[in-house]
């Protein structure tokens, strides 16, 4: 029935088992929504956040998605600005994830807060000395940058493309593509940066403070490092899920391999870099205002060191080696078993970085709080992944996402 | 923040606790609730929601009897001046609307409730955890409203709110005196609710730049180290954060003292 929309030379599913999978990911987004209309009309009250955790799960939500997201912005940086010429194979899929994760992170945002229409009062009372205020500017003009690398593709489609306007809009986009890309790699940076800032300027909160250069801590660094390492992983993570559910190959592996090598060597350096800062600050930052290493990771039921190690070691490390030693990165289950480190790692970064912040009782004479999400929460944070995969079933089924699909998968007859 | 810094005449309103004096009775609490129209919940069994701009705390020492010694500590916001009382408090510098502001007038942090979007990150950058959210509107008791301060504004839900050191008193006692042709409050002329319904008399209140306040008597704050208290007796809580709190604690017992901060174990050791 859709047929005429499907790019040609590649095999759909049947129209019914589309609608039906959309269906069932649709009632759960559905779910989603109730949840985020009670939130919107009942309050904040609706979540079990409370004035020790001001930030919970939404946050780190957010902050584990702009980084997953990541792959949109140093994919298109080594493809257009360095001139990588094979990740024109995976640099559509970068955007549609990046799309996704942006898109959702503003709605979280949009959820997160006590009075959402007053929302626009970060860009017009803004306080230039607030991270927050650095994350809304470049996480917008940003998204606004993948909207732009976003539109080419729509335009491709099969229907969209007869049209002389928009197939001409689509071949003047893709010629000046480089520009968005290094405009969205300098956005990006700042606002991944200014995202490691929010807990890293936190001078009363050891935990979460950290030194740095001029106004940045060096978290603002660690945090557009472990993106660019980690989005990588995610959007090639997402790439072989959805090569298994449609059981074809989409990208060839020398694709891969290429983007897999310059992750793993990103994710190394960035473990080394995050290897020093958590040594300097164990042993000097957090020391100077009273705290030695263990009391953040003691008397409490949740919070041990096993964390730590869980991160920098399991989640860092390992698939760091993994990914730079190409016997082990070329052995399919290694790859995919360090993509999931990988992803894993950066999501708990920045779970410790927000939520164990909060946790960490300050005053002496306070104990550590824990938090557990309400199903409000948790819906509405669900909700994203479900219109993400809605939005990846609909492009995948009517744009030419992948340009080796036909190679790949050649039709018979 | 882009006032003109140093003294110039400026107020710098803080407080000074008396832990020795105080009984924990909790009048403290009850005096700022009832002056600043706090909200409160049929429920308060759960006070990781309560707002309680004035909290008692209380403390031990740890030891069993006949060593055991317990203290009340109030705690009101503690109005930083952040690294070298420049203004850059955690709350202020992080905000990203500007709902809350330094003075370098009064030294008083502000909240401007119709300016706050309800992000939180200024909740999360105070240790002293005295921000709190409105997660619900307010509920008064029927007829309660007739009774509320018309001075101060009520909140809505969804913004953040703290102790202003009853900033409408000082505006209402600045207002008096504009009228009478002056221009410097005496030192009884702005009292917070809280100093004024202490039974034991333990809070002081009033301007720490000014060497005939009490509060300037009593705590002596260095200029020189963004007022850390030269009376022995006194400290500051989280001093070592850089903080710079404008509320005072003094206490003959040096383990109260000790409670106020951070230490590693070979510190206690020396301490």
């Amino acid at each position: 029935m859709d047929s005429a929309l499907i790019p040609q030379g590649v095999n759909r599913c049947p129209l019914w088992k589309f609608a039906l999978g959309i269906a069932i990911v649709g009632a759960v987004l559905m779910w989603g929504v109730y949840a985020m209309m009670l939130v919107w009309i009942k309050g904040l009250n609706q979540t079990n956040m409370n004035d020790a955790y001001g930030f919970a799960l939404w946050i780190w939500a957010d902050l584990s998605v702009i980084a997953l997201g990541g792959g949109a912005f140093f994919t298109g940086f080594l493809r257009y600005v360095i001139g990588i010429n094979d990740l024109k194979n995976i640099i559509n899929y970068a955007v549609i994830i990046g799309f996704i994760c942006y898109s959702s992170a503003q709605l979280i945002l949009g959820l997160d807060v006590g009075q959402p229409l007053r929302g626009w009062f970060i860009f017009w009372h803004a306080n230039v000395h607030s991270m927050l205020t650095e994350v809304a500017f470049c996480l917008t003009a940003y998204f606004g940058v993948l909207c732009v690398e976003y539109v080419p593709l729509l335009l491709e489609n099969r229907q969209l493309d007869r049209v002389p306007f928009f197939h001409n809009l689509s071949h003047n986009l893709h010629e000046i593509m480089a520009v968005f890309a290094a405009t969205g790699a300098f956005l990006s940076f700042f606002h991944q940066g200014s995202l490691g800032g929010v807990s890293g300027v936190l001078f009363a909160r050891p935990f979460g403070f950290r030194e740095g250069v001029f106004v940045w801590p060096w978290t603002f660094f660690l945090y557009t490092w472990s993106a660019a390492a980690c989005g990588p992983c995610f959007t090639i993570l997402i790439t072989k899920i959805t090569e298994k559910v449609t059981k074809k190959k989409l990208v060839k592996d020398n694709v891969i391999q290429i983007l897999a090598k310059i992750a793993g060597w990103m994710l190394a350096t960035y473990m080394v870099a995050k290897i020093i800062d958590t040594i300097y600050w164990a042993t000097v930052t957090a020391p100077s205002k009273g705290f030695d290493l263990m009391t953040f990771y003691s008397n409490n039921p949740l919070y041990g060191i096993w964390i730590l190690i869980l991160e920098l070691v399991v989640c860092g490390i390992v698939p760091a080696a993994i990914l730079i030693t190409p016997k082990w990165r070329g052995n399919p289950r290694g790859l995919t078993l360090a993509m999931i480190l990988a992803v894993i790692g950066v999501c708990l970064n920045r779970w410790v970085m927000i939520l164990q912040v909060l946790a960490i009782p300050v005053l002496p004479f306070e104990n550590w709080a824990l938090y557990m999400p309400s199903w409000q929460e948790i819906a509405t944070t669900i909700l994203p992944v479900c219109y993400g995969i809605i939005l990846i079933m609909i492009s995948y089924r009517y744009l030419p996402v992948f340009p080796q699909e036909k190679e790949l998968n050649p039709i018979a007859g | 923040m882009k006032q003109t810094q140093g003294n110039n005449g400026n107020k710098k309103f803080g407080m000074v606790i008396n832990l020795d004096l105080c009984t924990g009775c909790g009048s403290c609490m009850v005096a700022c609730m009832a002056e600043n129209n706090v909200p409160f919940k049929e429920d308060e069994t759960d006070k990781l929601d309560s707002i309680t701009w004035m909290r008692v705390y209380k403390l031990k020492n740890g030891k069993s009897w006949p060593n055991a010694d317990i203290c009340y500590l109030p705690r009101p916001c503690m109005h930083c001046g952040g690294h070298g009382d420049h203004g850059h408090s955690p709350c202020v510098s992080v905000c990203p609307a500007v709902a809350t502001d330094y003075s370098m007038a009064t030294g008083i942090v502000s909240q401007i409730y119709t300016r706050c979007f309800g992000c939180r990150y200024c909740m999360a950058a105070c240790p002293y955890h005295v921000r709190y959210f409105n997660w619900w509107d307010p509920v008064w008791p029927e007829g309660m409203e007739r009774f509320l301060n018309p001075d101060v504004s009520v909140r809505m839900r969804g913004v953040v709110e703290k102790c202003s050191f009853c900033f409408h008193r000082y505006q209402l006692a600045m207002n008096k005196a504009f009228l009478e042709g002056r221009r410097v409050l005496e030192e009884d002329e702005y009292q917070s609710a809280c100093t004024q319904a202490c039974p034991a008399g333990a809070i002081t209140f009033g301007d720490l730049n000014n060497p005939e306040h009490a509060v300037h008597q009593l705590v002596q704050p260095d200029p020189k180290h963004a007022g850390r208290p030269r009376n022995p007796k006194a400290f500051r809580l989280l001093e070592r954060l850089e903080t710079n709190p404008k509320v005072y604690y003094v206490s003959s017992r040096k383990w109260v003292r000790q409670s106020g901060d951070n230490y590693l174990k070979k510190e206690k050791q020396k301490i």
